[in-house]
């Protein structure tokens, strides 16, 4: 098969992708009885029709960029962390333990403290499967899919038996003290004069996100450890051959991966709900591996990657409001998301490439 | 009465997108001779022999059988028209039997019990006919590569292959295992087998062939009787230019003790000792080559020496003791140390395949402050390096934004030179450096590495060639099962006394 | 603890090492010829909800139990056209293929039955009924062995006893038959089984769809044999739970065979207490429920040995130029 030129590779083969998930998507709406045109439209009005919609949409997409860069650094290594889901209930763990026990003046510093806290919390919950994987060979696919169910488990302990307010019936802790309520995007822009709804999830914890795009991708191209992380993902014998030490590379990529992951925390648990609850984490760090593939495990297509399934969750729930449509549609766009970007993309590839490159050699 | 031929091709081609791999090839090779094909790598003799074996379906063209116009869609219409082949890398099961292996797609019925007592009785038969003596229960991961080769050959004997094309067949052979392996075929040429011989190494042309076709770039450029060329005409043939088949260079002026080895030892990670206590030294300004087949050593000596590897021991460079087991015993330490490394396989080890040229500069001096600002990686700095490396090595095409993968073998093979080379080592280990490479490519490898040692460098060289062993260097070692057999001046001694040290016999028993 | 307790619970291990059985035994197919598949999960929760489904409308559980396999065998038929037809990455689509089951099977099931993504209970001929050995009933006099046999042996369902036939089956064919060599070999060195003249594909797919095949048995043991109905998200790791068996089997069928009754009793064991009291320390119920994945965890870590894989797992064959 001829090789499609870069820009194809990187960006209309993962678009075909997403459109073939989506045509399917609508089929099986058809199929559940309702009108797949009013359901889409109705998403895309839920989604970015108003300030407010924009205000659910780029607070899950802010959930969807740090599992998306999580899983992203793990893959250039050729690591795949699914463990972004446990990650991230530890990273809550981490900001609840900060934000409820210590008294922080300005929510600026608190947001400092939680966020080393979650990537703290985060890192730790994939360093066990990642020191298996380099000294053990114990698959790491399967050893963080155990350890998110293992991380559930942990996180019921902790809220129902340590950290549930006396008398409380929900596994919940407290609310976290009113120092450490983070600002909402709302507020941010409604002081500048831009006019955007109040009330929304979306907080500042955007910008720590968008920070976070500009640091893997500094250290994924700009740094030694990211051209060794690199070169260890292409080829393992070579990485030796090269001096580069792949137990190192994988506990710390990894551990890079899990603290991104826990950094979500930031976002639902200090940003919104602002206390921590039961599984918080509600699949985005499986959506987070839709985001890398679909985002070809690169910042910039991440950002575009999340923004779009942050706006497919936020459709998702006006449908499951407004029809009987249930949210798992979600679930559903973001598994053929992943089968079309990840798994078949050859089949994608030669789809692209068969009206690409015909029309050329037959003008040449 | 005119044989027919017992295989004729007539007009094959085969294109691939742009590239002709195969253009108007038209070969007839008598029933009962030995038909030698010889080319550089890239000449198109495995896109032939795919073709042949129904891996690919050629564009244009006929395949004549004993006169008859076959058709060969698949694997299985070549072993119904009678055709065996024996892969230059052996497709047997590892730890499956050599019995298993026989019948692995040739069974007789859907349970396996009377499929192996039938083989069993065949098998037993064709090696007492044809000397291919093997043990059937034998797994083949326990047997030597000598053996797993006459497997192969049973293999195409078992499903009655009459024309059996061997691909490569010696690499990996001693020359006495390679002698042995040319009388099997002369005894199978008499009971009336045609065979075809695919190789790359002249001498074996000139000994075991009748007839020989060289092919270059795609087409073949001469079919002669072997009995009536010379291997200087053949490489001519092959690459369209008068060759030095040896290198020219002064004698060695050696001097200090660069590399100084003693009683080196290495486990694997199976717990087998595949270095038993060797010691040798390589002094600055000469070129110690190592020769053997390989298997017996010598990659796990060029892994220990580039920090690839553990061992017990004392290796000493420049009179520094280097660390073998512990924290150090890095790759990095040892580039560190004046240690620069080419090794045997560019693509699995030396390259980043998907890597651009420029990236690949790098590799393995990542750390190197020229290539550092502050805490970023300085790529215009890595850029202008590659850009001068690549233009001083002469690799084609001179862009240092191509991937690594899309350079030849020979081209590949200057990237890591260069890179390697201009660190100006102390010592400089080289792996099978000419392996995969065309014979234009070649001379300038060689040239590189005498003139390397012109300027005062220590080089250890490894390769499975003898002739590249006794052309490049000054004094020769031979290694067999894990221990050196002995040294020679290269001006000392012949093929003949090297092979049989790589077969295990010291001097004194010949 | 009395003897009959130590029957009871390894009655509920047989009953619950079942669906794990048939996971672990398809996986060992289709590693055997070298494809990965972390998708056990997925086609197990697609059929234990077709089954329920099919078994509730018809109130037959053998249309069910035939629904289940077809809707595992679509699962795996997407997974063997990514692997094998288009060369992709096996992880990938099996962990794709978990999330459509996941997705797929509340979406239909709510649109179907409007019961937040459950299907009605299942009554009667829509169930497996339990089977009675012959001979139990006269057997259970006899001290220690007999109550073993009519306790624990007998009185299951139909599918606990094809699970436990599939032990042997598997292992004849893998190791007696001539598709059993082609398929071992097709994981080892699948150049070998090319060059052999024989489809590597096709092998390839025979292997997935055996493997879909089994894990429509375990998903449908699930739903109408185990309980009475689809619940969501009811295979709740078992899926990856037989893999981790078939490495601790190092990939054999009798082995599999322990190893997944082992996980059974470890599930029966903490259903049985919930929360351990071990005299000085209490295990709270959460960790009872964490154990199966700890020990997948532990076993994976090769405390128990090393294992190795098929060689040629997880590779696309590409024929070599």
């Amino acid at each position: 098969m001829e090789q499609l030129p870069k820009w194809a590779d990187l960006v209309v083969v993962p678009l075909v992708g997403l459109i073939l998930a989506f045509i399917l998507s609508m089929l099986m709406v058809l199929a559940t009885g309702h009108d797949p045109m009013e359901a889409l439209s109705l998403m895309v009005s839920g989604a970015l029709g108003s300030t407010y919609g924009w205000g659910y949409t780029l607070y899950y997409a802010t959930n969807f960029i740090f599992t998306g860069l999580a899983v992203a650094v793990a893959f250039h290594a050729s690591l795949f962390n699914i463990g972004g889901e446990g990650q991230a209930a530890l990273g809550g763990l981490g900001v609840a333990l900060v934000s409820l026990f210590i008294p922080w003046p300005h929510w600026s510093i608190a947001l400092l403290a939680a966020s080393v806290s979650a990537g703290l919390f985060g890192a730790l919950w994939a360093f066990i499967p990642a020191y298996l994987q380099a000294k053990r060979g114990s698959h790491i696919v399967i050893t963080t899919i155990m350890f998110n169910f293992i991380a559930a488990s942990l996180l019921n302990y902790v809220l129902v038996n340590q950290l549930r307010p006396k008398g409380a019936m929900d596994p919940a802790t407290a609310k976290f003290p009113v120092p450490t309520h983070l600002p909402s995007l709302g507020e941010i822009l409604n002081g500048v004069g831009i006019p955007f709804a109040k009330g929304t999830p979306a907080n500042v914890t955007l910008l720590v996100a968008l920070l976070a795009c500009v640091f893997v991708y500094i250290l994924i191209w700009r740094t030694r450890f990211g051209y060794q992380l690199r070169a260890f993902g292409k080829s393992q014998p070579a990485a030796v051959y090269a001096g580069i030490n792949p137990v190192k590379i994988t506990v710390i990529t990894m551990m890079i991966s899990g603290a991104l992951a826990g950094l979500m925390a930031i976002n639902n648990v200090m940003g919104e709900a602002e206390r921590l609850i039961l599984g918080s984490v509600e699949g985005a760090g499986f959506i987070g591996i839709a985001v890398a593939l679909m985002g070809r495990s690169h910042p910039i297509g991440i950002l575009f990657s999340a923004l779009l399934f942050g706006a497919l969750y936020q459709g998702g729930a006006e449908l499951g409001l407004w029809t009987s449509i249930p949210r798992e549609l979600v679930i559903v766009i973001q598994a053929l998301v992943i089968l079309f970007t990840g798994a078949l993309d050859n089949m994608v590839r030669s789809l692209v490439a068969k009206v690409l490159i015909r029309p050329k050699r037959a003008e040449a | 009465m005119t044989t027919a031929p017992a295989i004729e091709l007539t007009g094959i081609s085969k294109a691939f997108g742009p590239v002709q791999a195969n253009k108007d090839i038209s070969i007839r090779v008598m029933p009962g001779t030995i038909h030698g094909i010889i080319g550089e790598n890239g000449a198109g003799k495995s896109t032939l022999m795919s073709i042949l074996y129904g891996f690919y379906k050629a564009d244009k063209g006929d395949i004549f059988i004993a006169g008859e116009k076959t058709a060969i869609p698949d694997s299985q219409a070549a072993i119904a028209a009678g055709i065996g082949m024996v892969f230059q890398h052996f497709k047997l099961v590892e730890n499956f039997t050599v019995l298993e292996n026989v019948i692995l797609g040739a069974e007789d019925g859907a349970l396996l019990a009377p499929s192996l007592r039938k083989a069993r009785k065949e098998l037993t038969a064709l090696a007492a006919e044809y000397e291919l003596n093997v043990d059937p229960d034998a797994l083949i991961q326990d047997i030597g590569v000598g053996m797993q080769q006459r497997v192969e050959i049973l293999k195409a004997l078992y499903r009655q292959a009459d024309i059996l094309i061997l691909d490569e067949p010696t690499g990996v052979l001693t020359p006495a295992e390679a002698d042995q392996l040319f009388r099997i075929l002369q005894r199978l040429k008499e009971e009336g087998k045609t065979i075809i011989l695919i190789t790359h190494k002249l001498r074996e042309i000139m000994e075991a062939t009748d007839t020989v076709s060289v092919m270059r770039r795609g087409e073949m450029t001469a079919t002669v009787k072997t009995s009536e060329t010379s291997p200087q005409e053949l490489a001519e043939l092959m690459v369209g230019r008068k060759v030095l088949l040896r290198v020219d260079k002064t004698p060695a002026q050696p001097g200090e003790k660069v590399l100084e080895v003693e009683n080196l030892k290495v486990v694997d990670s199976k717990g087998v000792e595949r270095i038993k206590g060797i010691s040798f030294e390589v002094r600055a300004g000469e070129i110690l080559g190592i020769a053997g087949v390989a298997g017996n050593g010598q990659s796990e000596l060029l892994e220990v020496l580039g920090g690839i590897r553990r061992g017990t021991g004392t290796i000493r460079v420049n009179g520094q003791e280097i660390d073998l087991t512990g924290k150090l015993s890095d790759a990095r330490s040892r580039r560190k140390g004046g240690i620069a490394h080419v090794p045997e396989d560019r693509q699995r080890e030396g390259l980043i395949m998907d890597f651009k040229a420029w990236e690949n500069i790098a590799f393995g001096y990542d750390d190197d402050d020229a290539y550092q600002t502050g805490l970023l990686m300085n790529n215009t700095a890595i850029r202008e390096d590659a850009e001068g490396k690549i233009e001083r090595f002469d690799v084609r095409p001179a862009n240092c934004d191509l991937e690594a993968k899309s350079f030849s073998g020979g081209n590949q093979q200057k990237i890591v030179l260069a890179r390697e080379i201009e660190r100006d080592p102390d010592l400089l280990l080289v792996g099978q450096p000419t392996r995969g490479v065309d014979i234009g490519a070649i001379e300038f490898i060689h040239q590189q590495i005498v003139a390397l040692r012109d300027k005062g460098k220590a080089i250890l060289l490894v390769s499975v060639e003898l002739e590249e062993i006794l052309s490049l260097s000054d004094r020769v070692a031979v290694i067999f099962d894990g221990q050196l057999m002995g040294e020679r001046l290269p001006a000392d001694t012949d093929e003949k006394e090297l092979g049989l040290m790589m077969a295990g016999m010291t001097g004194e028993e010949t | 603890m009395d003897y009959l307790t130590v029957l009871q619970i390894l009655d509920s291990a047989l009953r619950l090492a079942t669906p794990l059985l048939f996971a672990c035994l398809a996986g060992l197919f289709s590693e055997r010829a070298g494809i990965f598949d972390i998708g056990l999960e997925g086609k197990m929760l697609i059929a234990a909800f077709f089954s329920a489904a099919t078994a509730y409308s018809t109130g037959s559980v053998w249309l069910g139990l035939l629904a289940g396999i077809a809707a595992s065998l679509v699962l795996s038929g997407i997974h063997g056209l990514a692997s094998i037809t288009f060369r992709g990455n096996q992880l990938i689509s099996g962990v794709a293929i978990n999330f459509l089951a996941s997705g797929l099977t509340v979406l239909i099931g709510l649109s179907w039955f409007k019961l937040g993504g459950q299907t009605p209970a299942l009554r009667g001929g829509a169930r497996f009924q339990s089977i009675d050995l012959p001979l139990a009933d006269t057997l259970s006099g006899v001290p220690i062995l007999g109550p073993l046999y009519s306790e624990v042996l007998s009185g299951h369902t139909f599918l606990v006893y094809v699970a436990l036939l599939c032990v042997p089956l598997t292992w004849y064919v893998l190791f007696r038959t001539r598709f059993g060599l082609r398929l071992r070999a097709v994981g080892e060195n699948p150049a070998a089984v090319d060059t052999a003249g024989i489809s590597v594909v096709g092998l390839r797919y025979a292997a997935v769809a055996i493997c879909g095949v089994l894990c429509g048995l375990a998903g449908a043991y699930l739903a109408t044999g185990l309980g009475a109905s689809f619940v969501k998200e009811m295979t709740a790791g078992r899926g990856y739970i037989a893999l981790a068996a078939l490495i601790f089997a190092k990939w054999r069928p009798w082995y599999a065979l322990y190893a997944t009754f082992l996980f059974g009793l470890l599930e029966a064991i903490s259903n049985r207490y919930p929360s351990l009291d071990l005299g000085f320390i209490t295990l709270p119920s959460q960790f009872m429920q964490a154990l199966p994945y700890i020990l997948t965890v532990v076993i994976l870590a090769g405390i128990v040995g090393k294992a190795t894989p098929p060689r040629a797992g997880g590779q696309p064959y590409v024929k070599e130029r």
